[in-house]
């Protein structure tokens, strides 16, 4: 048993979920109690779709527990595939149904279904959602997908995109058009918007494309073994990455490497003089392993950053993020407990976070500017706007992405330094409004202090537990002239140097000899 | 005792058979239950002992709501607890003695079983005698069932108010209990309500703490402030407890007949009794009556979800000017709903259970100008031209008694008027 609050990943039938509400024409008959069905909402409200995922629960109760549970599977799976009439079925169990031992695939065989019916062995309590994924789409491949003609044309396949994918929908745009400029077509993208008929066209192809290799790697070495269809390693997150990609691509299909760059702006803007600020920017990246490899190229080559801390919640993608990470010079962290990120985070004391919603919120609890770069998501990040990750386009998001909280700390910085300015105070109301607002009237002492709101609120300086450092009124009003965002780190690093060398009392000079010190 | 409530329909719903369903329900287990439990008990931890899924589901229910240190959790099975059950139990109790060093704030503790707990019968009534032996007298255990196969959504709250029963102290006291939890705001004004009809020793079943003076007995009557407690029901008459069967506060008259019952048993005198509620009812009769105004002559359909929804088509249709199409719930409790059945108008389908595709035919062949559902059913409703409410927000937001009436109005209100206010179509 493990005591768990926040999961970054769901169970493995939400997985197989993702492939099936990301098809079309394919149906999901889940072996499962009632109220597994709260995954629907993921899709309809998350994700925003306007349809019922095409699944369908045995929904059995206490009182089915016995022989009949069998029954109720067989009924719901008939009921399904009439009022349905897919082209093809999965069939699997939940964890609850996995312990009741009913074979779904077995008693789906036994019903002569006039359609392919494939059955999933999602293993609940090894395995997680990206696996149930990875494994679902790999188990409709293997079952649909046959030798045929290659297209005339250099045509590949985009395998990986699914329901709930952080950013998906966008990237296959991006890349469909990234594509189309090298003279390549779209065969076939899938899951995502595929039919099971289309998967038995996947053999036209003449490579595949592995966008996301979370959700999309299984069947791509089974294409690869079978097919004799090569794939991308590549993901093409950032420009290094795109052009690497896309000189990768031409070279598996035999063509001239080509990447239409009119509309790139990151390079642009990551050289202009604006952007100076940026260098050495402590980033911390924790999302799935794709997204943060991806990521802390983008950020270390393309913004300037340093990158502070790089880690996974997948397992799977464990070793190629671990040998990232040691390029970087940075302890790769493998784990799924926010508490573990929150901790590393903590520790490695950086001026912004690229992680999921969780880090988010943990970096909202700690006062560091924050973009979220891979799923989990909330809803926000499924955008009305067209916003890949992507190619080309996808740089020029990522640039505006991760430079927009740090803009907005030091807005936040400035207000605050600037809080108890005459003429720049919120009671003094925005300057295009016709001029300040009166002072109060016999406001001698000027205005009332305002409080700053959220995370720009000067947090209070207390002494060192036990009272060993004491910090000095001068040095006290000095540290409050340090930018908030790394104000915390420098009265650590204060603190702890004054300590080394036995001194009891902070002074201005002790702040900045401590800050000489610890000067990168 | 007054003469202000509108007449009872002729015959009611009484009498109206009930269609009850099997087949795919689209609804939350109780587990569901802790994502506002936990909020009203405040020295509460809620242990889950499930799967990846239970702790994925109360994720997403809980959906924003993260806190610093959120006061439930899920012990996640993992596949060495199923080989063996000695060495869950073992795995449980490092589990909790982990938990509870972390969190010397917490004074009761909930088991709160799952369907995989349940099937791989693992006996959390034991442990929770256990743990309680091990961690008393600071933190008492109990255990609770909030699995899917047992129980739907709002029943979850039921089960965990149940457990509470049989472990309080037993008194002779005179007194009222009032069961249900309720958003803060809401409790105080029924206990307002209550204290200004002068009765006194009051107390209300889920206390924000564990150490809260109360008590039950033969002398004790109680009144259930939510419609979906029939297992704490029957603890509470289990310890000699009597109830004051009434409608359900909802809107004007559901407050009013509500507060009469609890008035009879007290023998409240009607000129008190009318000093206490004249103002609110007249203040909620107006808010109720401009809040309503999109609802007139609208008619509602409800699939099953917390069973709430007897009552709110009782409001709905007598004091909002709806006529219901069909009202589902997933189990109606004949002896709880009787005075609901009794004054909701005859004339719609009232379901029990769920086939959730024979459900969506009917309400797609009635087409109603409101359908109330749950999240994963709106949008895709949405989509087909349907407008609806989703029935979540009813059990999260204050909409019980006087001063909500209006609110609850409102929350049925709104998407038909945003209907009306969106011109998303091209012109032509």
């Amino acid at each position: 048993m493990k005591l768990t609050v926040w999961t970054y990943e769901g169970p493995p039938h939400v997985g197989a979920m993702r492939v099936a509400t990301a098809m079309k024409g394919l149906h999901y008959v889940l072996h499962a109690p009632q109220g597994d069905t709260y995954a629907d909402l993921l899709f309809t409200m998350i994700e925003r779709r306007n349809h019922r995922p095409p699944v369908t629960y045995t929904t059995f109760q206490a009182r089915d527990l016995g022989s009949d549970t069998a029954n109720l599977f067989k009924t719901a799976a008939q009921e399904a595939y009439d009022r349905f009439l897919p082209e093809a079925m999965i069939v699997g169990a939940s964890c609850t149904a996995e312990l009741i031992q009913d074979d779904p695939g077995g008693m789906a065989e036994t019903m002569g279904l006039p359609v392919p019916v494939i059955p999933l062995e999602l293993p609940s309590y090894q395995r997680k959602e990206n696996f149930g994924a990875d494994e679902t789409l790999f188990q409709i491949v293997r079952a649909l997908a046959r030798p045929c003609e290659k297209t005339a044309r250099p045509s590949v396949n985009l395998i990986g995109p699914t329901g709930l994918g952080f950013r998906h929908r966008d990237d296959i745009t991006e890349i469909t058009a990234l594509l189309d400029d090298m003279g390549v077509d779209v065969n076939v993208a899938a899951p995502y918007g595929a039919s099971p008929s289309d998967l038995t066209r996947l053999g036209a192809a003449h490579a595949n494309v592995l966008m996301y290799p979370e959700t999309g790697e299984a069947a791509c070495r089974w294409m690869e073994r079978e097919l004799s269809l090569p794939f991308t390693k590549v993901v093409p997150i950032g420009v290094g990455a795109t052009h690497d990609f896309v000189r990768e691509l031409a070279g598996l299909l035999g063509i001239t490497p080509r990447l239409n760059e009119s509309r790139l702006r990151l390079p642009w803007y990551s050289a202009s003089v604006d952007s100076t600020y940026l260098t050495g920017k402590r980033v911390f990246i924790f999302g799935d392993g794709t997204h943060a490899m991806a990521m802390a190229r983008v950020a270390r080559d393309e913004m300037g950053f340093e990158v502070v801390g790089l880690g996974c919640y997948n397992r799977e993608m464990a070793r190629p993020l671990r040998a990232m990470a040691r390029d970087y010079g940075v302890e790769a962290l493998i784990t799924d407990d926010y508490l573990e990120v929150e901790r590393a985070i903590e520790a490695a004391a950086p001026e912004m976070i690229l992680g999921t919603q969780m880090e988010r919120h943990t970096a909202k609890r700690l006062g560091i500017p924050c973009a979220v770069i891979s799923a989990p998501v909330h809803v926000q990040d499924f955008p009305a706007r067209y916003s890949p990750v992507m190619g080309l386009e996808g740089a020029n998001v990522l640039f505006d992405t991760l430079v927009h909280p740090l803009v907005m700390g030091l807005e936040e910085h400035l207000l605050t330094m600037f809080r108890e300015d005459f003429e720049f105070h919120d009671a003094a109301g925005p300057s295009h409004h016709g001029g300040h607002a009166p002072l109060a009237v016999g406001g001698s002492e000027g205005p009332a202090p305002h409080t700053p709101r959220g995370i720009s609120e000067p947090e209070k300086i207390e002494p060192a537990p036990g009272g060993e450092v004491i910090w000095l009124t001068d040095a006290e009003r000095e540290l409050r002239k340090v930018p908030f965002f790394v104000r915390g780190k420098a009265r650590r690093n204060t603190e702890a140097f004054a300590a080394e060398r036995g001194v009891a009392e902070i002074s201005v000079e002790t702040l900045y000899e401590a800050k000489a010190h610890y000067a990168r | 005792m007054n003469d202000l409530t509108p007449p009872a329909p002729a015959a009611g719903c009484s009498a109206t058979p009930v269609l009850k369903e099997r087949g795919q329900h689209e609804v939350f287990c109780g587990l569901t239950g802790i994502i506002w439990l936990h909020r009203k008990m405040q020295d509460a931890f809620f242990l889950v002992i499930g799967s990846r899924t239970c702790a994925h589901l109360l994720q997403s229910a809980a959906g924003v709501m993260i806190f610093a240190e959120p006061r439930f959790g899920t012990a996640i099975l993992e596949e060495s607890d199923l080989a063996g059950l000695a060495d869950a139990h073992e795995e449980l109790d490092r589990e909790v003695s982990k938990l509870l060093s972390r969190r010397s704030d917490i004074r009761q503790l909930f088991l709160v079983g799952s369907c995989p707990s349940e099937v791989i019968k693992l006996d959390l009534a034991r442990a929770a005698e256990r743990l309680t032996q091990k961690h008393a007298p600071h933190v008492r255990v109990l255990n609770y069932s909030g699995s899917g196969i047992e129980t739907t959504f709002t029943q979850g709250e039921d089960a965990c108010l149940a457990a509470m029963v049989p472990v309080l102290p037993e008194t002779d006291r005179r007194q009222l209990m009032l069961v249900g939890a309720l958003p803060d705001v809401v409790e105080d004004q029924m206990l307002d309500l209550v204290r200004g009809m002068g009765i006194e020793d009051v107390c209300v079943l889920p206390a924000p703490r564990a150490e809260a003076e109360m008590g039950v007995g033969e002398n004790t009557v109680y009144a259930l402030t939510q419609p979906f407690l029939g297992d704490t029901h029957a603890a509470l008459t289990r310890r000699g407890a009597r109830h004051l069967p009434a409608p359900f506060p909802f809107g004007e008259e559901g407050t009013t007949a509500w507060l009469q019952a609890i008035a009879r048993e007290f023998d409240v005198p009607q000129e008190r009794f009318e000093a206490v509620t004249a103002a609110p009812r007249a203040r909620a009769r107006k808010a109720v009556a401009r809040a309503a105004q999109p609802l007139d002559g609208k008619s509602v359909f409800f699939f099953p979800d917390s069973q709430l929804e007897l009552p709110l088509a009782r409001f709905l249709t007598r004091e909002c000017g709806m006529q219901a199409v069909e009202v589902g719930a997933p189990f109606i409790h004949s002896t709880l709903m009787r005075d609901e059945l009794a004054l909701l108008p005859d004339g719609q389908v009232i379901s029990e259970g769920q086939h959730v595709d024979k459900q969506l035919d009917r309400c797609r062949a009635a087409s109603p100008d409101l359908t109330v559902c749950g999240l994963g059913l709106a949008n895709p409703l949405e989509a087909e031209g349907l407008t609806t409410k989703w029935a979540i927000e009813l059990v999260f937001t204050p909409v019980h008694f006087y001063e909500q009436a209006g609110d609850l109005a409102s929350l049925f209100a709104r998407p038909v008027r945003r209907k009306d206010l969106l011109q998303l179509e091209a012109a032509e």
